[in-house]
C-alpha cells in the first residue's frame, strides 16, 4: 500500500491540512474519526483526526499543527511524497442526528475536523452555531467555510486580536439562547471551559479527547482516560466523551508524560536538518 | 552379582547451548541463547534414541516428525531435516526458541527417566537457522481452486493458517491491524529471547509461497467479517489474538509512570524506543521498576527494563512454586539479576507533584486452599500493609481478546466472560464460513498452540471449501 500525498494546503502558520490517497479507508471513514500515521520507518504512531475524505477519488485528509519532531517533519512533506502507513479509520464516529439547536466549537487545528462534523450535522436538519477559536488572528482559518455550512458564527481569540476575547461571551449567549446539544473539538483547556460554562445549563457537550496514543485499537492503554470515574481507553472507547464527565486534570497530566523526550527528539531533529526552520514561515 | 550384556552407551546429560554472559546481556538487547554448532548438533542428535512409537511427537501439539528430523541431522541432510520439520510446522526458528519444549515435546522424551531429555527445541532451532544461513526452499503449491480466503491477524495463528491454505490451492489475503506483521512474535517477545530479523524472515517466506499482506488493515473498521463474506471471500480465518491489557483497578493506576505490559512491549519491540531517539517513540524507566505478575509476560518486562538499565523488583501475589513463567526464563531473569518479593499485592499508587507514581502501597498474602485454577488461592494478611519506593510499574497480570471482531460480527457466538471466540473442534465459529484460533480462542496461551489451531482450521476450511460449489 502506498499513501502518497495528494495535495497540501497551509491553513494558518505552522498549521497544514494534507489529502491522502488511502481508498480503503475513505471508503469507511466517517466525522469523528481519527488515523494514526507513520511517517517514515523509524517514526512513531502519531493519531490525526480526519477532517475530509472524498469517497469517488480514495481519499481522507487530515489537519495537524506542527509542535514536535513528528508534525515538524511531517510539515516539511510535499505532495507527491509518500507515508511509511497510515491506519484507519479508528475510533468511534461522531453521534450525527438531528438535535435539534446545536453548538458546535472548534479551536485551532481542530477547526479543520470540527467542520466535517458541522456539515453533517447541518445535512440532518440541525440548525446550527459555530464558534472558532485561535490563540491569535493569524492562526484562525476557515472562517467562510464555517459560515457557509451554519446558520450563526463566532469568532474568539486568546488575545482579542479577532473576535470576542476568550470564551466569556459564551456565558452571556447561553443566558438567552437554549441549546440541545454541543460538540467541542480543540485543546484540552478549551474543552475543558466549555464544558464548565454548559454544564450549569445542562447542554449535553461531547469532547473529543487526545490522550498520548500509540496502536489506536485497544492493545497498549496508554490513551486510559478517566470518565465519570471509569477507566476508559481513548482510542476504543471514544475518542469522544462526555465533558461534563472527563477528568480533563489526569488528561493533561497524562498528555504530558514524554514531555522531555519529545523536547530531545524535536531539538535534534532540528539539529540534523541544519537549524530551527521556524523562520521559513512567519509564526 | 551377575554381569549383563552392556548395553549401548547414553550421554544422560544434554548438550548445554552457549549464552551469552549475564554481566554482558544485560547490558544489550541480543539475543542471550546463542544455538548450538554443528558438531554441537551433531552430539545431541546422537542421543537420540530413534524411539519406534516416539512419546515425544506426542507432547507437540502440531505433531511435528522429531526421531525423523533428529535422524536428518545425525546424518548430516539438514536440508531433508529442515522439509520433514517444515511439514508440520511453519514457523521453526520461532517454534525451537519459543516452545515451552520442557513441557510439550520434551518432558515425553524416554530419555527423561534417566538424565536429560533430547533438547529438540534447539535441534529444532539449528535446522531452521541452517536454512536461513542456506536459502529458503518454496515447496509446490496445488494448483489454484479459485477458492479466496481471508486471515484476521498475521500473528502464529494466522500465519500458520494462511502457509497451509495457500499450499492447497486458496488464494489467501492476511489483514493485520499494526503496521508489521507478526503480532506477539513482533510487538511482544522481545529481541533477546526472539530476534526481530527471525520473525521477518518466517513472514517473508510466508509471503512467498502467495499470501497478499495487507498491514495497517483494522477488520471491524475497515471491512466488517460479514461485508467480506459479501464480497468474493469464501470463508474467513480469526486469529486476532488477546491484546487487550488488563488492569487492576486500584487507585492512582492511572499515574505516569504506570505502563500497561503490553504498552511497555510496544514501545520496546515494535516502535524499538530502547534505540531512542534513533527512533521516535520515547519510552521512560525509572531506576527502580516494579513488575507485577509472574508470567512470561512478567519476565520479559522485568528483563527488558534491566536492560533498560534499572533495578528490577518483581511483585507476586502467589509464592515462587506458583509462578508461572517458564522455569528457564526465570533462571535467565535472576542470573540477571532479578529481585523477587512473592505473595504481596498493590492496594495503591502514590505519585509526586507532576503526577508521577513515587511509591506504591502492598498487603502481603498468604496461601488459602486451591482455587479454579488449581493453585492455591492467595489471601490477604491484615495489618500487613507496606509501601515500596517505586518510580516505574509495568502491570503484567494478562490479556484478555480486544473486543473489535466480536463487536462488528453480527451472529458470532463468544463467551461473554473471558471475551473469546466459541468454536467446535475442527475451529468452526458460529457462522458458516468463519473459523478462529489461537489465542482469541483460548485466551493467552502459546505460540505453538495457535499454530495448532491455525493448522487445525485450516484443514477444516479447506474440506468446507472443496465440499462449496
Ligand atoms: C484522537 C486524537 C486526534 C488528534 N487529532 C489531531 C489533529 O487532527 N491535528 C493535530 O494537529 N493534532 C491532533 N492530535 C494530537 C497529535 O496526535 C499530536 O500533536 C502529535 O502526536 C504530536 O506529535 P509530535 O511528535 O509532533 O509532537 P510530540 O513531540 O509528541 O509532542 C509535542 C507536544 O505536543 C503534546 N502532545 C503530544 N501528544 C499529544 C496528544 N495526543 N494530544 C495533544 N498534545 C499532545 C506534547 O505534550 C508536547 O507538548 C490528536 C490526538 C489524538 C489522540
Ligand atoms: C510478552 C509475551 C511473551 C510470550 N512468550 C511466549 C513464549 O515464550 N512461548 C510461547 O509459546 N508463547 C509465548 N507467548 C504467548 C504467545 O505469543 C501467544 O500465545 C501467541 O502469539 C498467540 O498467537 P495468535 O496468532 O493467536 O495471536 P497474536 O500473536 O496476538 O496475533 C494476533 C494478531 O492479530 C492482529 N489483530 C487483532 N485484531 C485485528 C483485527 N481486528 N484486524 C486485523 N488484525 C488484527 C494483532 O495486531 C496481532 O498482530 C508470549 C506472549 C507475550 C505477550
Ligand atoms: S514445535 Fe515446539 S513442541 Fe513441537 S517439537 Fe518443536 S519445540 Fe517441540
Ligand atoms: S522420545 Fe526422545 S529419544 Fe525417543 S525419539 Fe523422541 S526425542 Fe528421540
Ligand atoms: S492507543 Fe493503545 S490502547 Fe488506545
Amino acid at each position: 500500500m502506498i499513501y502518497k500525498i495528494i495535495s497540501t494546503e497551509e491553513l494558518a502558520p505552522k498549521t497544514k491540512m494534507f489529502e491522502v490517497l488511502a481508498p480503503d479507508i475513505a471508503a469507511k471513514a466517517k466525522p469523528g474519526q481519527f488515523l494514526i500515521v507513520i511517517i517514515s520507518v523509524k517514526g512513531e504512531r502519531i493519531p490525526l483526526t480526519i477532517c475530509d475524505y472524498n469517497r469517488e477519488k480514495g481519499t481522507v485528509s487530515f489537519a495537524f499543527h506542527e509542535v514536535g519532531k513528528t508534525t515538524k517533519e511531517l510539515g516539511q512533506m510535499q505532495a507527491g511524497d509518500t507515508l511509511e502507513n497510515v491506519t484507519g479509520p479508528l475510533g468511534n464516529p461522531s453521534e450525527i442526528k438531528n438535535f435539534g439547536k446545536i453548538l458546535c466549537i472548534g479551536g485551532g487545528v481542530f477547526i479543520a475536523p470540527l467542520l466535517l462534523q458541522v456539515k453533517a450535522m447541518k445535512q440532518t436538519g440541525n440548525k446550527v452555531t459555530t464558534i472558532l477559536g485561535a490563540r491569535i488572528k493569524e492562526e484562525l482559518f476557515m472562517e467562510e467555510k464555517a459560515k457557509t455550512l451554519s446558520d450563526k458564527i463566532y469568532t474568539a481569540s486568546d488575545d482579542g486580536s479577532i473576535g470576542y476575547k476568550g470564551l466569556d461571551f459564551l456565558k452571556e449567549i447561553l443566558k438567552t439562547e437554549k441549546f440541545d446539544h454541543c460538540v467541542v473539538m480543540g485543546p484540552v483547556v478549551m474543552m475543558k471551559e466549555v464544558s464548565e460554562i454548559t454544564k450549569p445549563y445542562g447542554i449535553p457537550t461531547i469532547v473529543t479527547t487526545t490522550p498520548i496514543m500509540m496502536d489506536g485499537m485497544g492493545m497498549c492503554g496508554v490513551c486510559r482516560v478517566t470518565v465519570g470515574g471509569k477507566m476508559l481507553f481513548g482510542c476504543v472507547d471514544g475518542p469522544e466523551f462526555d465533558g461534563h464527565q472527563v477528568d480533563f486534570e489526569e488528561l493533561v497530566q497524562r498528555q504530558r508524560l514524554f514531555l522531555p523526550e519529545e523536547r530531545v527528539a524535536s531539538l535534534m531533529w532540528e539539529k540534523n536538518i541544519g537549524g530551527c526552520r521556524c523562520d521559513r514561515k512567519k509564526a | 552379582m551377575t554381569e549383563r550384556k552392556p548395553k549401548p552407551k547414553i550421554k544422560k546429560e544434554e548438550v548445554k547451548m552457549p549464552k551469552q554472559d549475564p554481566k554482558v546481556r544485560v547490558k544489550n538487547f541480543n539475543e542471550v541463547a546463542l544455538g548450538y554448532t554443528e558438531e554441537q548438533a551433531l552430539e545431541e542428535a546422537a542421543r537420540c534414541l530413534q524411539c519406534v512409537k516416539p512419546q515425544c511427537v506426542d507432547g507437540c501439539p502440531v505433531e511435528v516428525p522429531i526421531p525423523e528430523f533428529i535422524k536428518c541431522i545425525k546424518e548430516k541432510k539438514y536440508a531433508e531435516g529442515i522439509i520433514t520439520i517444515k511439514s508440520k510446522n511453519a514457523l521453526p526458528a520461532v517454534c525451537g526458541r519459543v516452545c515451552p519444549q520442557e513441557e510439550q515435546c520434551q518432558v515425553k522424551c524416554v530419555l527423561g527417566k534417566i538424565g536429560d531429555p533430547v533438547s529438540i527445541g534447539r535441534l529444532e532451532r539449528y535446522l531452521a537457522d541452517w536454512e536461513r544461513d542456506h536459502g529458503f526452499q518454496i515447496p509446490e503449491k496445488a494448483p489454484p481452486t479459485g477458492k479466496k480466503v481471508a486471515v484476521v491477524g498475521a500473528g502464529p495463528a494466522g500465519l500458520t493458517a494462511a502457509a497451509d491454505l495457500i499450499q492447497l490451492g486458496h488464494k489467501v489475503t492476511m489483514y493485520e491491524a499494526l503496521h508489521l506483521p507478526g503480532g506477539v512474535l513482533i510487538y511482544g517477545i522481545p529481541e533477546f529471547r526472539l530476534p526481530k530479523a527471525i520473525v521477518r524472515n518466517e513472514v517473508a517466506y510466508i509471503e512467498k509461497l502467495g499470501v497478499e499482506l495487507r498491514v495497517g488493515n483494522l477488520v471491524g473498521r475497515i471491512h466488517t467479517i460479514p461485508e467480506l463474506l459479501k464480497t468474493d471471500t469464501n470463508a474467513v480465518f480469526i486469529g486476532s489474538g488477546a491484546g487487550l491489557p488488563r488492569f487492576m483497578g486500584v487507585e492512582g493506576e492511572n499515574l505516569g509512570g504506570i505502563y500497561s505490559a503490553n504498552e511497555f512491549l510496544i514501545r520496546n519491540n515494535l516502535m524499538k524506543s530502547f534505540d531512542f531517539p534513533e527512533y521516535d517513540t520515547p519510552v521512560r524507566i525509572g531506576k527502580h521498576v516494579v513488575v507485577i505478575g509472574g508470567g512470561n509476560v512478567a519476565m520479559d518486562c522485568a528483563r527488558s527494563s534491566m536492560r533498560l538499565g534499572a533495578e528490577v523488583c518483581l511483585l507476586y501475589r502467589r509464592s515462587r512454586d506458583e509462578l508461572p513463567a517458564r522455569q528457564e526464563e526465570i533462571e535467565n531473569a535472576e542470573e540477571e539479576g532479578l529481585v523477587c518479593k512473592f505473595l504481596a499485592a498493590p492496594l495503591k499508587f502514590n505519585g509526586d507533584e507532576k503526577g508521577w507514581v513515587k511509591s506504591m502501597e502492598c498487603i502481603a498474602m498468604e496461601l488459602g486452599p486451591p482455587d479454579e485454577s488449581g493453585r492455591r488461592r492467595p489471601i490477604p494478611m491484615k495489618g500487613s500493609e507496606f509501601t515500596m519506593e517505586t518510580d516505574t510499574v509495568i502491570i503484567a497480570i494478562g490479556q484478555t481478546p480486544n473486543p473489535i471482531i466480536q463487536r462488528t460480527t453480527t451472529g458470532l457466538e463468544v463467551n461473554l466472560k473471558r471475551g473469546t471466540i466459541l468454536v467446535d473442534e475442527n475451529g468452526k465459529t458460529s457462522i458458516q464460513g468463519v473459523y478462529a484460533g489461537g489465542d482469541v480462542v483460548t485466551g493467552a496461551a502459546t505460540v505453538i498452540s495457535a499454530m495448532g489451531a491455525g493448522k487445525t482450521a485450516a484443514k477444516a476450511m479447506h474440506k468446507f471449501l472443496s465440499e462449496k460449489k
